[in-house]
């Protein structure tokens, strides 16, 4: 059977293109990295795509704030498009800097296939400053995203951003994302609990890591999956027994997975 | 040529001496009286006056920074011997006779270019090389510390991306020197930035601009002493991944000249020049250039590419000199013509010499040949990176500048790159003896202190103490290649020795990257300075799983003024360990950089840093998988010490906690350094080793805490165990500790693997000294066999976490 086709959406700042295309590759999908003006120029080409993956960067520099540029490019050159891509139940993934870019673009929480209001944001930390260290996660069990179906342990996942406070608009908001299964990773301490900083490195309300659409297929989150697709990557793998598969892989193998059968 | 009004021509013909020096130091061209005399009898020979855009173009070519007139240059040399005589010689290319002696000699296959290109290249698998260099942004750093270290790791990463036809940064590496963080205001100068200030903005430029460009900063170091309070070191290194096929280039006639990236402004002019000179209050700040790291990003991605299509001949990038230099060094075997005003501006306005020297950043020189240039238009285009053809390489062996079609320079490229006149400078080294502690100064300290609340003192030192807040802000992991990691042990927060990365994801094969630095030591004599640093980085890498079979070097000379006799006589002594050590190890230097005249002109006096010899070393290991880390693993493990240990305390922490410098400066002994290094990375590749941390600034004491804390466990050591090169009488427990003699490392071996690492260590130098503990204290037994010193780990972690968590 044909392999899935993966497009990893790349403009100027985008940084982690790369080992996002090599975790889906690993992940049995077929990535190709795609420049935004290629798919302006051609917008039907995003249709031919089963995957949508936008990775970490900062892209054009984060200036105005974070992902914002890249979320605008998305919502008014390619808006049919990415909604057509999303509502039809395509899985989609926004890591770090590109979750940035869905929340700032409406893709999410996605109440409606594009929020015309933002619903939430993601900002600067609460340490006022970008850190990079490993966190452990809690995949809420109720969730309903395909991306972490099936995955029940503690997740160990590197973060490394400045603006990654997740900050709902109201109340309302956050009890909905709650209420829909929307809320898909917490961070936490390393006996699962929820706890400060750092381990919930950023002060983001409820600890709240990663979110998806109400259908489950859009997801981003600011822990970065590709960077943990060995056990070599784990910072403790010289003293801690460890399975050979990082802990970031099954997410790209869950999405690969959903559009094989999707496709069947 | 004719005057404009954007060109003038300055009369250099008919000036005397002072009318020669005048000039040069008004147009803050850094040239000497020698150098302007030279110009002025080429231009004899001519018939005419320069235009400004001709002296410039010389001023930067010329340059200290570029050329490195001091080292290659002749040096008049004498040094005092033990007994007290004078010996003298000449030294005719200090660089030639040492550093690049040493690789010539040792003549290793897999080192594939060095010493000729933007970087050092070293063989790494079957279809790929490595590159790396290291470069210092001192003086901008000092100015504007944002902006210097932003450009200064901006622009090292440029020369790993126009490096043979280019290469993609995979790791970068930092060292900073800065002033003591707590420096009082009122004790310095209101000309200078606070010491803590120049840290945090250079922590902040590195960070925004690293992390931006999508690199790993996996490695550094950072240096704390009053000597860098006018003139901080910031050193900034990157390593870059390459097919073999692209280490060379060609550029022919014919081949267009295109500029890439930034556009070019007044930012950065006289960059090269006036890193050549001693800062004062007067240093203007435009001479520091301002970055834009996503400009950068696009254009190495595009520019790689460029290259894997085959698109271009040539490539480097506009650093210090800019286009000038730049398009010299491209064009110096053929010639070239280029058209000022067709390269883009970011303002109008700009005069012709300006727009040639400027070092705007982000800017790279192609050579492509014409029939190629629509298609690398096509790849620049799409991805909205600006490129312009601004001239092409000739056959005419000149250097020809139009400026709206009236020529404005022209120069013979022989006399641009080989006319400089040779420097003949005098250089002195002599032994100076400092202070030694007395009895009564010791035992002030000692007396009232216990073991444990020097060490604890030691640890907090700011060179010592943890740089967490530092670190966690570089983003160590993007690219997800890392291994080893900056931090390490059971709560990720341990000292990592070296960093350990795998830049291609489908291989197993790795590098480590590494550092060795103390500059305290040179104070005493940079020979054994340099040969610490050399011992110290090559020990970073053996503690991971380095082979030292596989290990290159890079040099960081920075010094003060080569003019006084005595700081360039430093410099040969550091020239010569370089020689000695790299001989010795086998470990070949690939690339260097030489940063002299860090000093501070302050109400007439002249203030030097510390004279420093940074030396960074890269390794290629086959399987990553092999790597180890410096924490402790499991209680009732044996801890082995490695390595002699002397009372060597000159230089060290412990005396500097005394305000001393002392005299018995950390030595090596390169034959059974070898021999060591060797055994131990046979005996972790093997998987003999739980652990393994280096001895280095606070030494025995040091490294066992840290091992300690890291690992979250207890150790227990026990004197009586070592043996201990050290006369009896001397023999304390206080110089046990604390010497920082080289070459020596704490291993922690599994009780089932003891017969097999014993038998691989056969012949070296080895005690087993101790064992882990669970109960979480450090507990060292005197010779005696008393505990002498006893803390609880968390107790020495927080001591040593607490200085810098800013």
């Amino acid at each position: 059977m044909l392999k899935p086709k993966v497009l990893i959406l790349r403009t100027a700042g985008t940084n982690c293109d790369m080992e996002t295309e090599h975790a889906f590759r690993l992940a049995s999908g077929d990535p190709r990295r795609v420049h935004i003006n290629e798919l302006v120029a051609k917008r039907e080409v995003m249709a031919s795509y089963d995957i949508l993956a936008i990775p970490g960067g900062f892209s054009y520099g984060d200036d105005i704030a974070s992902g914002k540029v890249l979320a605008n490019e998305l919502r008014y050159e390619l808006g049919e498009q990415v909604r057509d891509f999303a509502s039809c139940g395509k899985p989609v993934i926004g890591i770090c800097n590109g979750f940035q870019v869905l929340v700032k673009a409406g893709l999410l929480p996605g109440f409606t296939p594009i929020d015309e209001e933002l619903q939430a944001t993601l900002t600067f930390n609460d340490s006022a400053k970008f850190e990079a260290r490993w966190i452990y996660l809690k995949v809420s069990t109720k969730n309903k995203c395909l991306w972490t179906k099936g995955i029940k342990k503690l997740l160990t996942l590197p973060v490394a951003h400045g603006e990654g406070k997740f900050i709902p608009r109201e109340k309302k908001v956050l009890d909905l994302l709650k209420n829909n299964g929307q809320v898909v990773l917490q961070y936490t301490d390393a006996k699962g609990k929820s706890a400060g900083y750092p381990a919930n490195p950023n002060g983001s309300v409820e600890s709240i890591a990663g979110i998806c659409n109400p259908q489950g297929n859009v997801f981003g989150l600011m822990p970065h999956p590709e960077r943990h697709l060995t056990k070599y990557n784990h910072p403790r793998w010289t003293r801690e027994k460890l399975g050979e598969k990082g802990d970031g892989l099954q997410i790209f193998i869950n999405a690969v997975e959903y559009s094989k059968k999707k496709k069947l | 040529m004719t005057e404009t009004d954007k060109v003038s021509i300055i009369n250099i013909r008919d000036q005397g001496d002072d009318g020669l020096l005048a000039i040069s130091r008004k147009n803050l061209l850094a040239l000497n009286l020698t150098e302007m005399k030279t110009i002025q009898d080429y231009f004899r020979d001519l018939g005419r006056d320069p235009t400004d855009v001709e002296l410039e173009t010389l001023a930067q070519t010329w340059s200290e920074h570029c050329k490195h007139k001091t080292l290659r240059g002749i040096i008049e040399y004498r040094s005092q011997t033990a007994d007290g005589s004078w010996q003298s010689e000449t030294i005719d290319n200090l660089l030639k006779q040492t550093v690049m002696k040493a690789t010539a000699e040792l003549n290793l296959p897999w080192c594939l270019s060095v010493f000729k290109d933007n970087a050092g290249v070293i063989d790494f698998t079957k279809d790929n090389a490595l590159a790396f260099k290291v470069e210092t942004h001192n003086h901008p750093s000092a100015l504007e510390p944002y902006g210097g270290a932003g450009t200064g790791i901006g622009g090292v990463i440029r020369d790993i991306v126009g490096v043979g036809l280019g290469a993609k940064p995979v790791v970068n590496t930092d060292v900073f020197c800065f002033g003591p963080p707590d420096t009082p205001f009122d004790s310095i100068s209101d000309s200078i930035l606070h010491p803590k200030r120049i840290a945090k903005g250079v922590v902040a430029g590195v960070r925004d601009y690293g992390n931006r460009m999508g690199i790993p900063t996996t490695n550094g170091a950072v240096i704390f002493d009053p000597s860098f309070i006018y003139n901080p070191l910031v050193f900034c290194g990157t390593v870059g991944l390459m097919p073999k096929k692209y280490i060379s280039k060609e550029v022919l006639p014919g081949d267009l000249v295109l500029a890439v990236g930034g556009r070019t402004g007044r930012d950065g002019i006289h960059g090269a020049t006036f890193s050549s000179i001693e800062l004062d209050k007067e240093t203007e700040v435009s001479a520091v250039q301002i970055g834009n790291p996503i400009v950068e990003k696009k254009v190495t991605d595009t520019l790689l590419k460029a290259r894997d299509l085959d698109l271009y001949r040539g490539v480097t990038d506009c650093g210090a000199g800019g286009f000038s230099s730049a398009v010299g060094e491209l064009g110096e075997s053929c010639g070239a013509r280029v058209y000022l005003d067709r390269a883009p501006l970011k303002y109008q306005g700009m005069l012709p010499w300006e727009i040639w020297i400027s070092e705007s950043q982000e800017r790279m020189v192609l050579a492509v040949p014409p029939e190629n240039l629509d298609r690398i238009m096509e790849i620049f285009t799409a991805e909205n990176v600006e490129a312009t053809v601004i001239g092409q390489f000739t056959a005419t062996k000149k250097l020809e500048l139009l400026y709206n079609e009236e020529t404005v320079a022209t120069l013979d490229m022989d006399f641009l790159h080989d006319g400089v006149p040779r420097y003949v400078r005098k250089a002195m080294w002599q032994l100076h003896k400092h202070e030694e502690p007395s009895a009564s100064r010791e035992s002030r300290v000692a007396g009232q202190k216990s073991l444990g609340k020097i060490l604890k003192q030691i640890l907090s030192q700011p060179t010592v103490a943890s740089k967490e807040w530092i670190i966690r802000q570089y983003d160590h992991e993007v690219q997800g290649g890392s291994i080893i990691k900056p931090l390490t042990g059971a709560v990720n927060d341990g000292p990592s020795d070296a960093s350990v990365c795998r830049p291609d994801l489908s291989s197993w094969s790795g590098f480590v990257v590494s550092n060795g630095i103390n500059p305290r030591y040179g104070l005493i004599d940079p020979y054994w300075m340099t040969a610490s640093a050399i011992d110290e980085a090559l020990r970073n890498l053996v503690c991971v799983g380095g082979d030292i079979e596989r290990t290159a070097l890079l040099d960081n000379f920075c010094w003060g003024n080569p003019d006084k006799e005595e700081q360039l006589g430093g410099i040969v002594r550091a020239a010569r360990a370089c020689y000695d050590a790299a001989k010795a190890y086998k470990t070949p230097f690939i690339s260097g950089k030489d940063s002299l005249n860090n000093e501070y002109s302050l109400e007439g006096r002249s203030l030097s840093i510390m004279a420093t010899m940074l030396i960074s070393a890269i390794s290629v290991i086959s399987d990553v998988r092999k790597c180890i880390t410096m924490d402790i693993k499991k209680s009732g493990n044996l801890i082995y010490l490695l390595g002699d240990t002397y009372e060597e305390l000159g230089g060290s922490q412990y005396l500097a906690l005394l305000g001393l410098t002392g005299n018995g400066v950390p030595r090596v002994n390169f034959a059974k350094a070898k021999s060591l290094f060797t055994s131990l990375t046979k005996a972790i590749g093997q998987g003999l080793v739980a652990s393994c941390h280096d001895l280095s600034e606070g030494g025995l004491a040091v490294a066992a805490a840290e091992m300690a804390f890291a690992g979250n466990l207890g150790m227990e050591i026990q004197l009586a165990d070592g043996s201990w090169q050290i006369a009896d009488k001397d023999k304390n427990e206080t110089a046990i500790l604390f010497s920082e003699s080289n070459s020596r490392f704490l291993v922690e071996v599994d009780p089932k693997n003891k017969k097999a690492f014993e038998k691989a260590m056969k012949g070296q130098s080895v005690a087993l000294i101790g064992k882990v503990r669970k109960d979480k204290t450090l507990q060292v037994k005197g010779l005696g066999g008393k505990v002498i010193l006893k803390e609880n780990i968390a107790g020495l972690k927080e001591t040593w976490q607490k200085t810098l968590r800013w």
